[in-house]
């Protein structure tokens, strides 16, 4: 029996007709010293097919084990659901950053943090600082990672506190240059672990 | 007692069933200025979202070459002094018969360990159908262990020659008190009009 208000129908055979909102959570990874946090499609709840056309990962104080030089955060994909993670990717990044003593300001092209078809990992922040109180929060959005005609779109922005103190907003842009679907996402620190943090995915449906 | 359909539950004990998948990002409030000296959010600031996102809509300006500016407040709004850390650069094109292009870092408008507002946009105008829009994402805002990050990203017609001018802004709240009330607020005159919407992203 359908259920219906002023003449729109608001829910129907088991399910709500009226929009409950486009953008669907679709699983949370909580970091505990981690060497990675990885979602691979059909396991452990997590979708990343052709359900959604877009897919938003949220990182919300990324906080690693180690400082410094080298402790960058990064993702890859995967083809072949999380056995390999190392797809070509051609990006672009660039970075403003000012520290807290307010003696350095920059805005760059980072040419250290880009690739060009490369099945290296690629950078989402750097430098990070493990004080108790630093951080890296920001998003990533994957677009259209089923598609087997064209390749696979995504942007990422991220703020970090690095071990230096300065405050680094990265714009990162590429594409995993591949034509075969991306059913796997892997996220780590390049050296040491994710000592604690949370990355969110999340769906953006179509209609 | 619930509402069940076709064998599902639907509604229960005054809420969608916890079955059911709703959408992630839920509006909370929504400022509408009218002459305003500031929208200030002073509740729904909370644990209950990790991602606070700021919708800002068609804001005009009541003095020309009034900058959008926002801070922060860790006392329900008694204060807003938090320290900040921030970057802010912008793009911009200048039209009607001075073109002009810019990408630029704004030292003038980051800041180092500053408790005064953060510059979102620059430089607005009030001719009637200017206007600036944009995002403001704040992330974790009630976390007693971190530094609180947002990143903020908008356009605004400016006052010179209807020029388009985008703002990318990123920086931290240095502080591991919650962060409960946000605040915006032009440098000179009023909120002439526009609105503010905060939603909470589950």
């Amino acid at each position: 029996m359908a259920i219906i208000s002023n003449a729109v129908t608001i829910a129907d055979a088991g399910a709500f007709s009226a929009s409950l909102g486009s953008m669907t959570l679709i699983k949370t990874l909580t970091a505990s010293s981690s060497s990675t946090l990885s979602f691979v499609h059909g396991a452990s709840s997590v979708v990343l097919d052709n359900t959604y056309p877009i897919y938003i990962f949220k990182f919300i104080n990324i906080h690693p084990a180690n400082d410094g030089s080298g402790v960058n955060f990064q993702f890859q994909g995967s083809v072949n659901g999380g056995s390999g993670y190392g797809v070509n990717i051609t990006s672009t990044a660039f970075l403003s950053q000012h520290n807290e003593d307010d003696s350095n300001t920059n805005f760059e092209y980072k040419t250290d943090h880009d690739l060009a078809q490369s099945t290296d990992f690629q950078e989402l922040a750097n430098f990070m600082g493990n004080d108790n109180d630093q951080s890296c929060s920001g998003h990533l959005t994957l677009f259209n990672p089923s598609s087997t005609t064209f390749v696979k779109q995504w942007i990422a922005n991220t703020n970090n506190y690095t071990g230096s103190n300065f405050s680094v907003n990265f714009n990162y842009a590429g594409y995993f240059n591949t034509t075969s679907a991306i059913n796997a996402i892997q996220f780590k620190i390049a050296s040491g672990a994710i000592a604690s943090g949370a990355i969110k995915l999340y769906g953006i449906k179509d209609s | 007692m619930g509402l069940i359909s076709n064998g599902t539950t639907l509604l229960d004990a005054g809420a969608i069933d916890s079955g059911i998948a709703q959408g992630s990002m839920q509006l909370i409030t929504t400022l509408t200025a009218s002459s305003s000296a500031n929208l200030s959010f002073t509740s729904g600031i909370s644990s209950t979202y990790k991602e606070y996102v700021f919708k800002y809509i068609s804001l005009h300006a009541a003095t020309d070459e009034a900058e959008l500016n926002v801070n922060f407040s860790v006392d329900g709004g008694s204060n807003y002094n938090v320290h900040k850390t921030s970057t802010f650069f912008r793009a911009e094109h200048t039209g009607g018969g001075t073109e002009a292009t810019a990408l630029e870092y704004r030292a003038a408008d980051d800041l180092a360990q500053g408790t005064g507002t953060q510059k979102i946009l620059r430089t607005f105008s009030t001719e009637n159908d200017h206007s600036g829009s944009g995002t403001l994402t704040l992330y974790d805002p009630s976390n007693t262990t971190f530094v609180k990050h947002f990143l903020a990203r908008g356009n605004v017609i400016q006052h010179a020659n209807d020029t388009s001018s985008v703002a990318f802004v990123g920086g931290y709240a240095n502080t591991t008190s919650a962060i409960n009330a946000v605040q915006f607020t032009f440098s000179s005159g009023n909120i002439d009009a526009g609105i503010i919407k905060m939603y909470g992203v589950l």
